[in-house]
């Protein structure tokens, strides 16, 4: 990893789907040494995945995400990595993070509709041993996510020919 | 005689000064659609949101009044202890800096507090619009100073002794430079140190894009022991901070002429706004690094779009500072001029014809950077159509 690397990946956060010829001439490499960088830095899993920020709501497909804040006990030896990699396991559970504070695990939940999430919290997740106690918040309206701003502004006017 | 007195009301100053060299394009721009303008002469990022805050909290806490005619003191704090950590140049926050509306509102006042009628104001071409006239206004007169490409659009000693006279009072120079992209490293600046001392010029240092600079750091001209007092160093929160429209520069010179162009701003500006000028208090406070990865973008911009040109067949070399490329054209067998304005009309792409930034400006485009990738992307392709078709033609 060095300065060069560092900018392809923030390229690559920034537009997933940057044309390789565009990466390279702005970091002043060859095409074949900038294609060569992020095959090393997706073989290094540093490049996890590139995917696209989608608004579903404009897109009409209904789905219903919730924030579940999860109190654990942890386990002697294990701490809460166990519990934590069980909870990963389900398709429903988009991310996870042990956080600091009154809750340890925080999730995000991911379902077609109210119903499903509920379900899925009520029936397996909070049921689970060492969990003591759950609270679910359902995500009501996105205002941003993933560093792009969901809402429309008008955005100030650049003269189109100035000094 | 009553009829011609009515038609020429108007000093002859104004009527001296040339009107905008891009009127025309800009009337024709506006009657097109879809058209992509490298023609902008500002960011294309908005003012980050910690300073827009600082901006609208100041309106919030009532702070809607006249501030200090040289500006609020903690702000010219910061841009001396700013000014001393980057550039090494040292000026008092209370007697040698005065807070503008802008660099523009800086570079008249620090004109009209150097020249007198008669006097010969040198500026280095090509280079931002508003310094000749700003002479001219002042009565003073403005003296070209080429700065041509095989210089790397560099002052050098050699040309600026060929336009100094007995005559010569003020020398205007702006880097790294709107339009060109030159920038003077110590080594140039140390070279016409000398022209400076011993023709007993003043230097007027435009530097608002010196945080703007790609390779190796920008170097002040007051850096320059010797320059030192005899510079008055301009800059300003516009391109280091996106915040154009708040309108906050500043003009440093030593005390006695800071004390002169203070009492020209106090008749004229009274302050600059002060709303902006809390905003750009928290844009030196804490703005450090969304202009960091600013750079970063534009440097990337830079390196895409001038390895476009080149590929294309419009030599262009790579800008050092600021965010314009400044191609040739001299191999389409157009001229600037004629190239601006087809390039418009049959590819909807606006750039500005070089020699509007004066005579060493001509055969050459200024192209903006600051403008998104994808719109760098499709004016390059329009631009490679377009060359493609003069060959052909």
């Amino acid at each position: 990893m060095d300065g060069k690397d560092l900018e392809i990946l923030q390229l690559l956060e920034e537009n997933g789907r940057i044309p390789l010829g565009e990466l390279a001439a702005s970091l002043g490499l060859s095409e074949g040494e900038a294609g060569e960088r992020i095959r090393a830095l997706e073989a290094a899993r540093i490049i996890r995945k590139v995917t696209a920020v989608i608004d579903w709501e404009k897109a009409g497909a209904s789905r219903v995400s919730a924030i579940i804040d999860l109190k654990i006990a942890p386990e002697r030896d294990f701490g809460y990595d166990k519990i934590a990699e069980r909870i990963a396991r389900f398709r429903q559970v988009d991310s996870l993070y042990l956080v600091s504070g009154v809750y340890d695990l925080q999730l995000l939940v991911t379902g077609k509709d109210m119903n499903e999430v509920s379900r899925f919290v009520s029936e397996q997740i909070a049921p689970m041993d060492h969990i003591r106690e759950a609270a679910t918040h359902i995500i009501m309206k996105i205002y941003k996510e993933n560093g792009n701003q969901f809402f429309e502004k008008e955005g100030g006017e650049r003269l189109p020919l100035s000094f | 005689m009553r009829q011609q007195t009515m038609r020429e009301r108007g000093s002859a100053r104004a009527r001296a000064i040339p009107p905008s060299g891009i009127r025309k394009f800009f009337d024709l721009l506006l009657t097109m659609e879809d058209v992509i303008s490298l023609g902008v002469g500002e960011p294309d990022f908005e003012t980050p949101w910690n300073v827009s805050e600082a901006g609208i909290w100041s309106i919030e806490q009532g702070h809607t009044s006249y501030t200090s005619n040289k500006g609020l003191l903690p702000l010219r704090q910061l841009v001396a202890k700013d000014l001393l950590a980057r550039y090494g140049v040292g000026y008092d926050p209370e007697e040698e800096i005065i807070i503008t509306t802008g660099v523009s509102e800086a570079a008249d006042i620090a004109v009209r507090a150097l020249v007198d009628p008669g006097d010969e104001v040198l500026v280095a071409e090509p280079s931002y619009v508003s310094y000749s006239p700003c002479a001219t206004l002042a009565g003073g007169k403005p003296v070209p100073v080429p700065c041509p490409e095989k210089d790397e659009f560099r002052l050098t000693p050699d040309n600026l002794a060929e336009k100094v006279t007995r005559k010569s009072r003020v020398l205007v120079m702006n880097f790294p430079n709107n339009p060109t992209g030159g920038v003077m490293g110590k080594a140039d600046i140390d070279a016409i140190a000398d022209l400076v001392v011993d023709h007993d010029l003043m230097v007027i240092s435009d530097e608002v894009y010196s945080e703007l600079t790609y390779e190796g750091r920008h170097v002040a001209v007051a850096s320059h022991p010797e320059l030192r007092d005899r510079t008055v160093t301009m800059n300003g929160f516009s391109k280091a901070y996106s915040m154009t429209g708040w309108r906050v520069g500043y003009l440093c010179a030593p005390k006695n002429i800071a004390e002169l162009a203070l009492k020209i701003h106090q008749y004229v500006m009274l302050c600059a706004p002060v709303m902006g000028q809390m905003a750009a208090i928290e844009a030196m406070k804490n703005g450090e690094q969304e202009k960091d990865a600013m750079v970063r973008e534009y440097r990337q911009r830079r390196n895409f779009f001038v390895e476009g040109l080149n590929r294309i067949g419009l030599p262009c070399h790579l800008p050092k500072g600021a965010f314009y490329a400044f191609p040739s054209v001299a191999g389409t067998g157009l001229t600037d001029q004629e190239f601006a304005e087809r390039f418009l009309t049959e590819k909807q792409v606006a750039v500005v014809p070089g020699s509007v930034f004066g005579g060493s400006g001509a055969d050459h485009l200024r192209c903006a950077y600051a403008v998104s990738r994808e719109d760098l992307g499709t004016a390059l392709k329009r631009m490679e159509e377009f060359i493609s078709g003069l060959v052909r033609a």
